[in-house]
């Protein structure tokens, strides 16, 4: 199994805090990876570090064998790693449809002379960016929302047109941040659907989750973290019955 | 075409008649009210640039005057007896484009990824730093003529037509102001065209997605960097032409024009008109050249008649007025007379009760 | 070396003037995250209002000691008055909008009160009346005149008290609080809105007594003294760390003697002759090519301000910014 994203003792400390204390795994193409832990674990740091919001004190991550350890967010987009934020972070005057398209920006080359001139490449592109956003915001259900703003949609909406701005950018690595947090059950069998279809069409899936159904059923393999530590590498039913594992969620019988 | 499209073609319709023939309208009123459209048409030019950086990429820049002197600048020295040279209108006006989208560049370059209020104090500090050198580049070597300015600047010259005077056009006296206008009008034509045209591209939506949020736009894939940069040098290059042409028009220029109140005055006038919106900003410019100017005429006499003399004089009437429109703008109606949709959505949902 | 003693004074006296008027802005920057344009204006206002009380006094015959100090005894009620009203009606309400519309409702404030200024002084400029003695002393080898060692003792002075208060008094920690979180302030019973207003008012007791001093030192006031001493009393507040008390007096002293010192020596080493690289008309019997001279004065301060920006945004003693996002 090539590894498709590998990542090598990545530590980030803020301060004193150890966010980050040495963790390494490695993800394999077409994967659905799932990134569990109690609060405060380090999972969400550990995204930051990777799509380049905070830069890594040690270690290293490859994709593909390119080293991309340090690159700034737009780089790590451009190699083709594509995320969505914790506390959801569309661009909320804008509507759906803007939403998505911006995200097409990066595959895309269209400048100011093109802008100015409209010449013909520039109109096709622009067709054709129209199109793909009409088609990911079709994909992930919400077509009937495209002008709408991005920051009247319901909650669930919103999630998943953060999804569908990420494929837009064409990435090989999906990293989702939460995606099910504050959804029911039946958007969460929504979710959990789109998942399996973005899976289907090539493109491997990183997910940080609280929702163990939803990882249990989903995930190929997870990551535990605890403390900024790796404390289990595995599928999911073999994590779930790791003492360590059982430990750091739920404490140590003697715990009153 | 429907009932609403034909209602609008109308009303562009009788806005481009009324343009058209306003200068004539004007010049039986005075030749003076003609120099005040043409300076109100450059203002509009400085807003549609200034609208770029403060309202498409929400940088705020009270320096803007600095690519306006810049450009001004350039056409004096290449057009004029200060150097000897004379080189024609249509070769300089890119000339100055460039240099002063240069200075934005160099602006921008260091400053960009400052936050909001500190990007908006550094623009101010370089617009100062602008004006204070070319107020004193006359020692040792004397480039800029410093508090004198220069003068004999090159009047517009294309095709023969001197746009310094006065000629007979079919019986009808066209004066140079008068020509002036409509070069004025063609020019702001072109930047309009160009302004919408950037609005609506992919350029345009990586400047909406900047602005409101820039780490989230980051993650997109945006070189933010860049783009933000793009904006800086293209604004300043608007202002540069506007320069340029201010410098043929007026036939001299001194750094008396590019103090700091002009640019807040610019600023005033795309906050006023509304942020973002092209309309709202060629409006906000009219509003705030045209109307301390109808108050000259009105409030001097007026206090003549009333006082016998002059109690308050008209420039101060008209900063009051710039100050108070600011204040009362921000807040009662922060996004803006004609507010872009997006800037009013941005501006009112965050507000606290 | 001959006139660096006499610019290092001179620097430090100006220098202690930036501080005070520096303290304004970052003691409400630091509160409400707010550049208070219009401070400058607020200096001005108290210069105007001192030398009007003052001019009217001269002839009086009393002490001059006296007549400054109800100069600026009058200056300073007019001047928290101005605060406590731009506070009030032109940021208060807008303190959840975005950051740029306080800003630039600051910037409509100074450009009100400049111009009512206008309006009420004209814009002739005001002399100080010739009622202090003027008495120098030497100071190893260079000048310091009466009024220069008054500015500075009295400087000092404010900065200590100031000190005290933010440090010692329950005022104080209640601005301190509500500094670091409003919120929680509130919580814990604090009177944000008091606080806030009371940080404007001191701020421009403080302006008005600067506006004194600058007025005084160069014997004129004028009602467009007060926009560049804003921007470089702000620059000198950046430099020092914005929010950061101690850091504004750093920084007020350190930018007055870099200008002081800067202004004093750019004109000889921007001077080619001195290179040999100067043409040889100018150069010829002892002459100078300057090519910027102490003309340039104001730049250093814009320089300050743009350099410390860039390289470090957070001040001499102001806290590290990390590398978030």
């Amino acid at each position: 199994m090539s590894e498709f994203l590998r990542a090598d003792d990545v530590g980030k400390s803020f301060g004193g805090v150890h966010a980050l204390a040495g963790v390494s795994f490695s993800i394999a193409k077409g994967e659905i990876y799932g990134l569990i832990g109690p609060n405060g674990a380090g999972k969400t740091t550990l995204f930051n570090v990777l799509t380049g919001i905070y830069m890594p004190d040690r270690g290293s991550f490859r994709l593909e064998g390119r080293d991309i350890t340090g690159l700034k967010s737009d780089r790590i987009a451009a190699a083709g790693i594509a995320r969505t934020f914790q506390n959801i972070r569309l661009f909320a005057s804008l509507s759906a449809l803007e939403n998505v398209m911006i995200g097409r920006h990066v595959r895309t080359r269209a400048g100011v002379i093109g802008a100015v001139l409209r010449d013909r490449r520039t109109m096709a592109e622009e067709q054709g960016i129209e199109r793909r956003a009409l088609a990911l915001l079709d994909y992930v259900g919400i077509r009937a929302r495209a002008n709408d703003s991005a920051g009247s949609l319901p909650y669930g909406d919103q999630r998943r047109l953060e999804i569908a701005r990420a494929l837009a950018t064409d990435p090989l690595l999906l990293a989702l941040d939460e995606p099910a947090a504050g959804m029911n059950a039946s958007e969460t069998v929504a979710l959990r659907g789109l998942l399996g279809r973005i899976r289907h069409d090539g493109i491997t899936l990183l997910l940080i989750e609280h929702d163990m159904r939803l990882v249990m059923n989903v995930c190929d393999r997870v990551l535990v973290l605890d403390y900024g530590e790796k404390i289990a590498e595995g599928p999911p039913a073999e994590v779930q019955r790791d003492a360590r594992v059982v430990e750091a969620y739920l404490g140590t019988p003697s715990a009153a | 075409m429907t009932k609403n499209g034909r209602w609008l073609w109308l009303g562009f319709a009788l806005i481009a008649v009324t343009l058209l023939l306003l200068p004539f309208a004007l010049q039986q009123v005075g030749t003076a009210w003609v120099r005040i459209a043409n300076l109100a048409l450059l203002y509009v030019l400085l807003a549609l640039g200034l609208n770029i950086v403060v309202g498409f990429a929400g940088l705020l820049d009270l320096g803007y005057i600095a690519f306006y002197a810049v450009g001004a600048y350039v056409y004096a020295l290449l057009a004029s007896p200060q150097f000897g040279l004379h080189l024609p209108f249509w070769a300089i006006l890119p000339i100055g484009a460039a240099v002063a989208a240069l200075f934005g560049v160099m602006l921008g370059a260091p400053t960009l990824k400052l936050r909001g209020d500190y990007l908006a104090i550094v623009t101010l500090g370089f617009g100062e730093i602008v004006r204070i050198f070319l107020n004193n580049l006359s020692q040792p070597v004397n480039i800029t003529r410093g508090p004198q300015g220069i003068t004999g600047i090159d009047p517009v010259r294309i095709g023969g037509v001197d746009f310094s005077r006065s000629d007979n056009l079919l019986g009808v006296v066209v004066s140079g102001p008068m020509k002036y206008y409509y070069l004025l009008l063609l020019v702001m034509l072109l930047i309009i065209v160009v302004n919408v045209r950037l609005q609506n591209s992919r350029i345009g939506r990586a400047w909406e997605a900047i602005r409101e949020d820039e780490t989230a736009a980051r993650a997109m894939g945006i070189d933010t960097t860049s783009i933000k940069l793009l904006a800086f040098a293209l604004g300043a290059s608007f202002g540069g032409v506007a320069g340029g042409m201010f410098a043929a028009i007026q036939g001299f220029i001194s750094p008396e024009s590019f103090v700091l109140v002009e640019s807040v005055m610019v600023v005033s006038m795309v906050v006023l008109g509304g942020m973002g919106n092209i309309p709202g900003v060629i409006l906000g410019a009219v509003l705030l050249s045209f109307v301390p100017e109808i108050l000259r005429w009105t409030v001097e006499p007026a206090q003549q008649a009333l006082f016998g003399r002059m109690i308050v004089e008209p420039e101060v009437i008209r900063m009051l007025i710039f100050g108070l429109a600011l204040v009362l703008v921000m807040l009662f109606r922060p996004a803006g007379l004609l507010p872009s949709a997006v800037r009013k959505r941005e501006l009112t949902h965050e507000r606290i009760p | 070396m001959d006139i660096f003693v006499q610019q290092l004074v001179n620097g430090l006296t100006l220098g202690a003037v930036y501080a005070i008027v520096a303290l304004g802005y970052t003691m409400v920057y630091g509160i409400i995250q707010l550049i208070n344009f219009a401070h400058g204006e607020v200096v001005m206002i108290g210069a105007m209002v001192a030398f009007t009380v003052i001019n009217a006094l001269a002839a009086a015959g009393m002490p001059p000691l006296l007549v400054v100090l109800v100069g600026t005894a009058c200056a300073i009620p007019v001047c928290m008055l101005c605060a406590y009203t731009m506070e009030r009606f032109a940021y208060r309400p807008l303190r959840g909008a975005p950051r740029l519309a306080p800003l630039i409702s600051a910037i409509g404030v100074s450009i009100i009160l400049q111009h009512l200024a206008m309006l009420i002084w004209s814009r002739n400029v005001m002399a100080f009346p010739q009622i202090i003695p003027l008495t120098t002393y030497s100071f190893f080898g260079a000048s310091i005149t009466g009024v220069q060692i008054a500015i500075l003792l009295l400087c000092f002075a404010i900065m200590t008290g100031l000190a005290l208060l933010v440090y010692r008094t329950r005022l104080g920690t209640a601005m301190r609080a509500t500094a670091q979180n409003p919120q929680v302030a509130r919580l814990m019973g604090v009177d944000v809105n008091r606080v806030i207003a009371a940080t404007f008012v001191i701020g421009a007791a403080l302006a008005a007594v600067a506006g004194v001093m600058v007025g005084t030192y160069y014997g004129v006031a004028q009602y467009t003294m007060g926009s560049v001493l804003g921007l470089k009393a702000f620059a000198a507040a950046v430099l020092g760390g914005i929010g950061n008390i101690p850091g504004a007096m750093v920084g007020g002293l350190l930018l007055g003697v870099v200008e002081a010192l800067g202004a004093g020596y750019i004109g000889d080493l921007t001077d080619l002759c001195r290179y040999g690289l100067g043409p040889e008309a100018s150069c010829a019997d002892g002459g100078h090519f300057v090519l910027f001279g102490s003309n340039y004065q104001d730049v250093f301060a814009f320089l300050v301000l743009i350099l410390v920006l860039v390289f470090r945004p957070s001040g001499l003693l102001g806290e590290r910014v990390g590398d978030r996002a």
